[in-house]
């Protein structure tokens, strides 16, 4: 009873509030973006508003690791924005399993975006896709031109090369050879397996087979990368079983290591950082001429809250998301965070143009752990940062940490079984 | 016969803080238990009675971790009994020797680590303990030991040993504090009988004072086990919520905490982590229990 008056009286001040500004309708977005909030009020809300009069859009972001728990409080209390920014996968899948994003299928706009784009945002069969993906990550190496220069060693293609760079940066020693440490664990399994990984198990061929069950973590394609991984650990610098993330960064932007295992996102970071030449290249291909594949991450979609009031302008919102104009904006002010849309972008920062031309060499796959494989106890991401720091560590052998991979999976994942 | 009187007075003063109290910690608690009996199948909350806890302690995946936290859980208990305690009584009997100057001065100095923030001890040493721009190694080179310097918190072998130290240089004060003031609370009568039947120096603390502060150390020692127990904020300040390396630093707050929250790509499981906080209750008033009618009852107290 108290309830029902509580919401006549709140609907009561609602109709008064929208009615004083009726012609415009306000939308809220929720994000975990908070780095990019100027970004988005000075560059893209303006933007749009300047060409859809009538809609006045406000950028609300938290922090990020509040934002999963704090979006599920405020969609289950509905006092959540209209337009919701889509973590990737099951986060996501979840709130639309919960009735909480809309499905938007039918949008012209999601013609714009490739399989592997909307993957992130689907449910497993593919049926219903309810974010607009917005942009990707790409993994690779980033290196110190410089020290390439100073030591005569050339940009490696292969694994061969890789490993006789390396050797040499390690006999000059004037450089760490690569900055990358365990303690964070993170970094292991993200820049060290999954970025060299998808050349072994040919990329989504063999992440797709993974999860119908008929390639195993046992197979040598899976087991192949922590045999690489396992030698990595003599070029990492002294003590990198406690050096953090920020360690490496700072080592690589300080100039004190050569190559960097990286995330494209590093590339903002790093240009104001380093005052020395940077390049990057792609994971190294086993065999020269091997077709190539990279790591293309699907990491940020924007949705609809199922519950807004505002369903038109959202709308024409996230169709406005998924047009090129959007991606040009907005893949030239974050570089590193790569449209997803099938037109190319024309980006201007030299790094991010470096990572997103192998989009054209390479074939585009997402980490191998995200989709569906990560639902389960125990967690297969989550192991495999335990089973790639290991692999670097040595404390385990590639083979034993397959099996255990596999095990841990079979034990809740129907189609290993 | 009269009616025992209801005496009001009694129900008014209590009534603020039994209400709070209720509203803050009694009702959370049994609602958290309450948590633990039930679980989530296609979005609907279903009762299942002990399954949980039948999966914490006997689905291999579970109780290998919960083993595994518990196990730290003593070691890092067991590193505070034998160094903290230890290390605070004897401060405390150092600082209450009457001729020790600059006593005040030092009391502080230990003390203070206590005040600060979890953020601030775990961030501090990770940098000191850093092998690349930490002073740690530095200053063992400077005495020629440098060969004994290991990236502490990155090896399985030492991390959880590491931080264990850390948290007792963190909270040493506290029972160096209490003991301090139980050493105080000695009257000097009792001292100087003890001096007249020739018992002075070492074995005036040993047959005097240490009978004497025997019901602080058991307090401390109740206090270190629920602090212990409850712990977490310094492991996720330091490793992060998936305690590395390899789990070598997870307690029962870490694996508590990315049960119940989530982790990553790992969705939090409300349940399961109730079911984990529910273990630490029932570990932690186990552990009170057995102190309060097994020792504290048989503790002899001497009439001061």
């Amino acid at each position: 009873m108290t309830r029902n008056t509580l919401k006549l009286a709140l609907a009561a001040m609602g109709l008064v509030a929208t009615g004083a500004q009726a012609q415009d309708v306000t939308l809220t977005i929720e994000s975990w973006r908070n780095d990019d909030l100027a970004l988005w009020q000075q560059e893209i809300i303006p933007a749009f508003e300047a060409e859809h009069s009538g809609i006045k859009v406000i950028f609300s972001p938290s922090a990020p690791t509040e934002y999963n728990a704090a979006l599920n409080s405020k969609l289950d209390a509905g006092s959540a924005g209209d337009i919701i920014t889509c973590r990737p996968f099951d986060a996501s899948l979840a709130l639309f399993e919960a009735g909480h994003l809309t499905d938007l299928d039918d949008m012209e706009a999601m013609n714009n975006f490739s399989e592997v784009a909307k993957s992130a945002w689907q449910t497993d069969d593919g049926s219903a896709t309810f974010c607009v993906p917005m942009a990707s990550v790409i993994h690779g190496f980033i290196y110190n031109a410089d020290a390439f220069a100073e030591l005569g060693i050339e940009v490696p293609e292969t694994e061969a090369e890789f490993f006789a760079a390396l050797d040499k940066i390690k006999e000059d020693g004037s450089y760490i050879p690569m900055a990358m440490g365990t303690n964070d664990q993170w970094e292991a399994a993200t820049m060290g397996y999954n970025n060299i990984g998808p050349n072994y198990w040919k990329g989504e061929e063999g992440r797709r087979a993974l999860i119908a069950g008929e390639q195993k973590l046992t197979d040598a394609a899976w087991v192949a990368p922590y045999e690489a991984l396992a030698k990595w650990g003599d070029y990492l610098g002294d003590g990198y079983e406690a050096q953090t993330y920020p360690d490496s960064q700072n080592l690589f932007t300080l100039g004190r290591a050569a190559i960097y295992p990286a995330g494209s996102w590093e590339i903002a970071g790093f240009n104001a950082q380093a005052d020395f030449a940077m390049g990057a290249f792609k994971p190294p291909v086993r065999n020269a001429g091997d077709t190539c594949y990279i790591s293309d991450h699907t990491d940020i979609g924007i949705g609809m809250n199922a519950a807004t009031a505002n369903s038109e302008a959202a709308r024409t919102f996230l169709a406005w998301v998924g047009s090129p104009e959007f991606a040009s904006i907005f893949g030239n002010a974050l570089p590193g965070f790569f449209p997803l849309s099938n037109t190319p972008v024309e980006l201007t920062d030299p790094l991010a143009k470096e990572f997103v031309s192998w989009r054209g060499e390479c074939e585009s796959t997402i980490r191998s752990t995200y989709q569906i494989l990560s639902r389960g106890t125990p967690n297969l991401e989550n192991e495999t940062w335990g089973a790639s720091v290991a692999a670097i560590k040595g404390t385990s052998s590639p083979a034993e940490l397959g099996q255990k991979l596999q095990d841990g999976l079979a034990s809740w994942y129907a189609p290993q079984q | 016969m009269s009616v025992p009187r209801i005496r009001w007075h009694i129900i008014v003063f209590l009534a603020p803080a039994v209400l709070v109290y209720t509203a803050v910690m009694i009702f959370p608690l049994f609602n958290t238990l309450r948590l633990a009996l039930y679980s989530e199948v296609e979005q609907a909350r279903v009762f299942v009675g002990l399954e949980n806890f039948r999966t914490l302690f006997f689905d291999p995946i579970w109780s290998e971790q919960f083993w595994n936290a518990l196990g730290n859980n003593f070691w890092f208990f067991l590193i505070h009994m034998l160094v903290q305690n230890p290390i605070g009584v004897a401060l405390a009997a150092i600082l209450s020797h009457p001729r020790l100057r600059f006593a005040a001065l030092y009391r502080s100095a230990i003390f203070i680590p206590t005040i600060l923030s979890f953020v601030i001890v775990g961030f501090a040493w990770k940098l000191i303990l850093s092998p690349i721009w930490g002073i740690a190694p530095s200053m063992l080179d400077a005495v020629g030991l440098k060969f004994l310097f290991a990236p502490w918190l990155g090896k399985e072998e030492y991390a959880l040993t590491t931080l264990a130290l850390v948290s007792v240089w963190q909270f040493v004060g506290i029972p160096m504090m209490l003991i301090y003031a139980a050493l105080l609370s000695i009257p000097e009568e009792i001292l100087e009988a003890g001096e007249l039947d020739g018992i002075t120096g070492l074995s005036a603390f040993w047959k005097v004072k240490l009978p004497l502060i025997l019901p602080s150390i058991g307090i401390i020692s109740i206090l270190t086990f629920v602090g212990n127990f409850n712990a977490f904020d310094l492991i996720y300040v330091a490793q992060g919520a998936l305690a590395g390396p390899n789990f070598s630093t997870d307690i029962l707050g870490t694996f508590m905490y990315r049960t119940f929250f989530g982790f990553q790509l790992q969705l939090g499981d409300p349940h399961m982590g109730s079911a984990i906080a529910g273990a630490m209750f029932a570990i932690i008033l186990v552990g009170v229990c057995i102190y309060l009618f097994g020792i504290q009852t048989r503790m002899r107290r001497y009439q001061l």
